[in-house]
This record gives structure tokens, sequence and C-alpha cells, in this order.
């Protein structure tokens, strides 16, 4: 019985493995892997929270769920851009934290192969901070997103209120 | 049994089980100490949760466990059949209460995954003596009162059937005794099925033997032996009666007898008179024994025990469906409609959320029962270690208290029990001196008042020595205005300060000055406050107050710009309307207000958070006095959005603390409010 249950958490591994979701931050095309994506929500009303930093744009009410949403663009520290119908939340779940990632866009659902993911160069940029991984596909390339780093961060830790 | 690293509800269940039943076998060894006797009823028990503890020990192999309790119902198998053996109460409870912390500590290890000990081995050693020892006196022929004793059991049912002289007008009341086909079998059930038949038309009073659900206790010999005596009144007639009782299956013989008529009613026979003393070497049971262990009762109920989770769970569920009902109905499509009967099934819907609300929040509370309980423990152990003759009354333990509230409570009531036992009573000497009692006294009260329950801790000790206090705080530096400008109630609430003890000498329970800061700190935390009063020599008293629960309030939204806040009701002060030129500025730009002689700051909402709003003028807006204790502030926003009961939601843990936000809620119409923290908003801004 139980075999039968892990076989199929298994399989279920097997199946999201080398997939990725990409999205789309202005010109570039970006990777999160598959298995921390719960689903794409539209943008939703979002209530401001004081004293958080710019990117946390708030908290959102999902299906009675309060979860909190980031703004990738800003984490990124790349340039604010309007809203629009294309923009999306992503709400990833990942050790226990639910979190949403506004995007400018959702583009597809890619299989990257092991092989044709390559180690970033060691640049001291922001948004290299938080890219474990550059997956190569057709030509193209997306950056492959360390989730861990994107949410469970030190500069959220550091933010501490009366400092 | 835990191979796959993850526990087994077998196992979960286990350490529950021996928790619980450990916690009521202190119970009763405490209660059997402070009646300085032990009835058959208690023995019983005790019997029974050792031998549960060894059962289920045994079968999750936890050897030593088993090997402990063994003995312990050895000790009780044998006070069961010379309950005289008992001569000193006392001893007996160190022994019983050294088992069950043995145990304890046990439980606490396997629970935690830790190394466990193999014996007991000088614990079962004491134990064995004690039997000896208990054997030894026995020799001197004190085998009669085991008969007596008996004797009492064989009455108590009588005594129960002897109450059927209560018939109601109108009915007469009957006894029967009923006779089985010999070979019938299961006599018991048998029985039960004639009761239940009964019941339709008559009114029982009671039976003999009484468990015939079960056969636990030989029913069905008993049954076949003396037959089931049964006291009932019904409005029937003898003889149909007597056809109803032929009619039944396996009955042989039926006695009926008319006991009297209800119009013939003669005074109930009092209880406790047909409860006779147990023996005449025991001491009888005081009416106050007896009321303590009724009250005991009363609150050992029938309880289904769920994880928290799931209670967690159902209740948000429950939020859910209240928004969502509020959603439906104050759907902006239905607006201007006429809708008669829309509203009246909307409003059948909204009767029935409320009530499931109400419900399942009922589930959530549980009696403090067991938390003051285990300071009984507390009392004991610190009387005998301080040589101080201290007994603690309880009252209200039955209030009943979100379970939230009440896991954060017991820590805090155990560190002012132990100020009272330690600081505040006195040595008996200076007692005697001061022409107290030689006991001294802690009562432990809680009762419901409103929204809040409120909990005293008093003792009649030697009281709080306010120019001592004040003394000490000026050494400390503690001072920020002068001596005499302090209130009697600001002085008392020093000694909840952090480092603060008038105590010379730190002791094994107190003096360190960390207890009452840690009990002050815990009970903010659960949104309640504490109130210290107390008389020079006559004693002290300190009030806990804290809301029955944190899971729902009472609060009053408010709008700024886009945002919403919500405020407990319970901190607002008053809500008014302001002219710019009411507004006293100081040289650093603060704003404040004169109200009523006393100087209030001005918060300004958006600018403390930095939100967006269009009403930043003061006379557009409005103002709204919170106060946290002593301090009050006036919170500007743009307006009042009304009031309402709000499910309390905790922000995502990621956003971290924010300051002056508790939590948030969901409203009406899905929108988030932000739940304002008033003691945090009190705080400087970052």
């Amino acid at each position: 019985m139980s075999d039968i249950i892990l076989d199929q958490a298994f399989m279920e591994e097997d199946t999201q493995k080398g997939k990725f979701l990409t999205f789309v931050l202005g010109t570039e095309e970006y990777g999160i892997e598959i298995k921390y994506v719960t689903e794409i929500i539209n943008l939703q009303p979002i209530t401001v929270v004081p004293e958080v930093p710019v990117y946390m744009k708030g908290i959102i009410n999902l299906r009675g769920t309060i979860i909190p949403v980031m703004d990738v663009r800003l984490r990124f520290q790349k340039p604010v851009r309007e809203y629009n119908d294309r923009t999306c939340i992503i709400v990833i779940h990942f050790e226990d934290v639910t979190i949403g990632l506004i995007v400018d866009s959702v583009a597809e659902v890619l299989n990257i192969a092991d092989g044709d993911i390559v180690d970033p160069p060691n640049m001291n940029q922001t948004s290299q901070r938080y890219i474990r991984g550059i997956g190569k596909v057709n030509g193209s390339v997306k950056l492959l997103l360390d989730c861990s780093k994107l949410i469970g961060d030190d500069e959220l830790q550091q933010i501490k209120p009366n400092s | 049994m835990m191979e796959h690293g993850k526990r087994e509800p077998m196992f979960e269940m286990f350490l529950y089980e021996s928790n619980q039943l450990i916690e009521q076998l202190e119970q009763t060894i405490l209660d059997v100490e402070r009646c300085g006797a032990m009835t058959l009823e208690q023995i019983n028990q005790i019997f029974r949760v050792m031998h549960t503890i060894k059962g289920s020990s045994a079968m999750m192999m936890y050897n030593h466990i088993s090997e402990l309790t063994h003995y312990a119902e050895d000790l009780f198998h044998y006070l069961r059949e010379h309950p005289s053996a008992i001569d000193d109460p006392t001893s007996l409870t160190d022994l019983v209460l050294s088992v069950s912390d043995a145990m304890k500590s046990e439980l606490r290890k396997i629970d935690r995954g830790e190394e466990t000990k193999d014996h007991f081995s000088e614990l079962v050693a004491d134990v064995r003596a004690y039997i000896h020892n208990l054997k030894e006196q026995g020799v001197g022929g004190k085998t009669a009162p085991s008969n007596a004793l008996r004797e009492t059991v064989e009455r108590q049912p009588q005594a129960k059937l002897a109450r059927s002289d209560r018939a109601e007008p109108g009915t007469t009341a009957y006894e029967a005794v009923l006779r089985f086909d010999e070979d019938c079998g299961m006599e018991n059930i048998r029985c039960f099925t004639v009761v239940h038949n009964l019941k339709d038309n008559a009114d029982i009073f009671g039976y003999e033997p009484e468990d015939i659900m079960t056969n636990h206790e030989g029913s069905s010999e008993r049954i076949r032996r003396d037959g089931f005596r049964i006291a009932f009144s019904s409005p029937q007639g003898y003889d149909e009666l007597i056809e109803f009782f032929a009619g039944s299956s396996y009955i042989s013989k039926v006695d009926l007898t008319t006991v009297a008529a209800a119009s013939e009613t003669v005074e109930a026979v009092p209880e406790q008179d047909a409860r006779p003393s147990a023996d005449s070497k025991t001491p009888a049971p005081t009416s106050a024994m007896q009321a303590a262990q009724e009250s005991i009762q009363s609150t050992q109920s029938h309880f289904l025990s769920v994880n928290v989770e799931k209670m967690d769970k159902l209740m948000d569920l429950v939020g859910e469906l209240v928004i969502s009902e509020a959603m439906v109905t104050e759907h902006p499509e239905l607006r201007g409609l006429q809708l008669d009967q829309f509203l009246k099934a909307a409003r059948q819907l909204k009767k029935i959320t409320g009530e499931l609300q109400d419900v399942v929040m009922s589930i959530r509370m549980v009696p403090l029962s067991a938390t003051f309980q285990k300071m009984n423990r507390i009392v004991r152990d610190m009387s005998k270690k301080l040589n101080k003759d201290v007994a603690l009354h309880i009252a209200g333990q039955e209030t009943e208290v979100d379970k939230s509230i009440i896991e954060h409570l017991s820590d805090p009531l155990m560190h002012m029990i132990r100020n009272c036992v330690d600081h505040g009573v006195e040595a008996a000497e200076e007692r005697a001196a001061a022409g107290k009692p030689a006991q001294g006294a802690v009562w432990l009260e809680a009762r419901n008042a409103g929204g809040e329950v409120w909990i005293t801790i008093r003792d009649d000790g030697r009281g709080l020595d306010k120019n001592k206090i004040l003394a000490k705080a000026k050494s400390n530096g503690l001072l920020h205005k002068a001596e005499e400008e302090y209130s009697e109630r600001e002085i008392y609430s020093m000694i909840f300060l952090p480092g603060f003890s008038t105590k010379e000498a730190v002791t094994e329970y107190s003096g360190r000055g960390v207890g009452m800061d840690v009990a002050n700190k815990n009970i903010q935390a659960l949104g309640g406050t504490i109130h210290v009063e107390s008389v020079l020599g006559k004693g002290t008293s300190v009030v806990v107050k804290i809301p029955l629960t944190l899971a729902i309030i009472d609060g009053m939204t408010i709008k700024v710009g886009d945002s919403r806040f919500t405020v407990p009701t319970g901190s607002i002060r008053e809500s008014f309307r302001v002219n710019d030129e009411e507004i006293i500025r100081d040289p650093d730009g603060n704003e404040m207000l004169l109200i009523r002689g006393r100087c209030h700051k001005v918060l300004r909402l958006y600018e403390r958070y930095a939100l967006r709003t269009e009403v930043t003028a003061l006379d557009r807006g409005v103002m709204l006095m919170v106060e946290y204790e002593d301090e009050a502030v006036c919170i500007f926003a743009d307006e009042l959005l009304g009031k309402q009961q709000v499910v309390v939601k905790s922000l995502p843990p990621i956003l971290k603390k924010i300051n002056g936000v508790s939590g948030c809620t969901l409203l009406g119409d899905g929108s988030i409010s932000l739940i304002l923290d008033i003691s945090g908003l009190l705080q400087p801004a970052a």
C-alpha cells in the first residue's frame, strides 16, 4: 500500500523533473522549477503592508489564505513598469512559504535537461544573485531562478522595525 | 516503532493519554492528601490509571514503565483490600508523586526521542518497601474494615433505590425484582433491554446492579443470584406493568411492589444519610471533601480529543463562510433590486452561519480546571520545601477560555502563585505574631466578566511595602519622576519590571526578579492586563484580565487611502472630529491635542505608514482616541467604516513583525484589513 503511494510520489517527482515554467521580465526570460509552482493567477487587488521592503508589494486574499506578493522586477532592481492585463502572479510554495511573484507575463513550460544547464558566470550583480543556472533551449537562454535565495532571504531578514 | 522517522498515531495517542492519566493521578492523590483520607473510589481510580498505563506502556514496549506501574498497581491493590492501612497519606502522596514524576520525565524523553532508562530500580524498591511496611503494620488484625467497606458498596445502590418515593404527581412508584430464565445468558444485556423499553412510559429512578451496559463487575452473576432490582414510577397500573414485564423475553419471575403513590410522597431521603461512613477507623469523609470530589467529578466529563490543527482549519473555514455569505448578500449586482424572498432566505443563512460560528468558538473553549489543578502541585511542593503551611483555594475552575489562551496561561500563573507562597505568605512565627491563622492561604479564582476572564491570585500574607518598592526602584535607577508623584498603582506595577525583586536572598523559587516580568510579558502577549492591589500586612491580590479568545475580536474598521485598518474595540476610547486650530504643535512639528485637560499625541496613520490619501486636512478626517494601559494616542484616519466582529488571521511569517500591526482580517467584500496593535503603535516609529 505505502509502496504504491511512494511510487506515485516518485513518478510525480519524475514527471516534474527538468520542467520549468518560464516567464518574461522586460527582455529576459526566466525559468522556475515547476514543482514549486502552485498556480498562476491574474493580478488581484493588493493590500499594502507598511514597513516592508519596496519589492514586497503587500498581501492578497487567495481564497481565504493571506499570501504575500513580491514584485520580481523590483526585487531585481529593474525599472518599474505599469501593470497591464498580461501581468500575472505566479504562486509558488517553497519550504512552507507560499508567496506570489508578480511578473510581466508567463511564457511556457519547458523541458530543460540537466546537461543543458550551465553555471552562471560569477558576476556581482543583484539579479545575478538569484540565478542558479542558465538553461539553453533551441538557441535561446533562460535564467533559472533559485527559489531559496529569492524568498527565504537575507535582505528580508535584515529589515527590522526600529532600525 | 519509529522506523519511518514519522510518528505513528498510536504513539501520539499513547503519549497524550498517558500524560492525561498522570495528571488525573496527581489530582486524585493531592485530594487524598488534602482530605487526609482515601475513599475506595479514589483507590480504584488510581488503580485504574496505573493499570491503563501499565497495559499501554507494555504494548508500546516501554517495559520499565510497565514494571513501575505494576508495583504501583500492587500497592493500590493491597490498599483496596486493606483501606485502613493508610495511616500517613503524606508519605503515600510523596511516593505516588515521585512515581508520577518519574513517568512524566520518561514520557518527555520518549516524546523527544531521547534515550530512556532501562529500569526504575530505586523507585520500584521504594514502592516495594512501602508495600512491605504496610503489610507489616497490617498484621495487627485490621482486616475487618474491608468488610465494612464492601458493605458500603453493596448498600449504595439501595440508597439510590430509596429515592423511589420521589414520584411525579399522578404516577405511582414501583419496585420490581426480575428474575431471568436460568440459562438465558447475558443477563445484563437482557436487563438493559428491559430498562430501555420501560423508559418509554416510566420514570426510572435506579436499578441494581448499576452496571448493565458492560459486564465488568460481574453484573450477570449478581443478577442470576439476586435478581435485577429496578425502581421507577409510572402512570400505568399494576396489571399493565406485570404484562409488560412478562412480555419481555427470558423473564421467568416478576415481583412488582407498589412503593407509594406520589400524592403520599414523603420527604426525599437526603443522600448523605444513605451513605454510611466507610469505617470507623478511617476518618469519615468531611463535607468539604465530598464537595471537592463532586466538583472534580463534574469537570471530568467525556471528551473527544481532536487535533488542534483540524480545529483551526474548521475555524478558518467558518470564517471564510461568514465572509462569503456577506459577499453574496451584499453583492453589487443585487443593488437596487426588489428581492424580498431573497433577503428572507439570506437572513436565514446569516442566522445559521452565525450559530455555526458560535458553536465552533465554543468547541475551542476549554475549562481552566486543568491549569488550576497544576497549581495544587506547585503549592504543595513549595510549602513542603519552604516549610510553610499554605493551602490553595481554587474557585471558578469551570470558567472556559479559548484553547490558544490556556496554553500560555499556565506559566504566568505558576510564577504568580510561587510569588504568593514564597514572598507573600509569612513564616509561621511571623504569622502568629500578626495574629493570623497558622495556615497561610492562597486563593486562585476565575470568573467571566463580559468578553474577558478575570483571574485573581490572592494571598493573606504580608502584602507589598510601597516604601520598600520605591527605595528599591530608586537604587536601581528605575524612577523617572519624583517619588511622591507615583500613584499606588504605579508603584505596585513596578514589581513587574525586569530584574526587580524586593527579596534580599535568591531562593530556589524566586528572588531573581524574573518571574513577574515573564508573567507580565506573557499576559500582555495574550492581550491581557495585570493589576496589583495590596494592603500592607493583610495580603496582596493580583488581578489578571484576559480576553476570552484571540481568534475573533470586535473591531472598528477605518479607512486610510486605499488601506483598511481594524482597531480592537476594547482599546478605543472615543472618536471625534477636530479643527486645525485645536492642534498644538511643538517646535519639532509633533502634533498634540488637549482633551479634558490631558495632552495626547496625534498620530497620522498615512504618515506613519507612508500611505497615499487625499484626506490630509484634519477637519476632513476623523480622530480615534485609542488607549493601551494608561497611555492614549489620537489616530487620524480618513473615515470610520463601521464596527464588526472579525476573524483574526496572522500575517504571512515572511513579512516579519510589523510595528503596530498584529494581524489581518478579511472584510465582507473580500478585501484585507490590517489589525492595529495599539501597544506597538505607541512605540516610536522607525
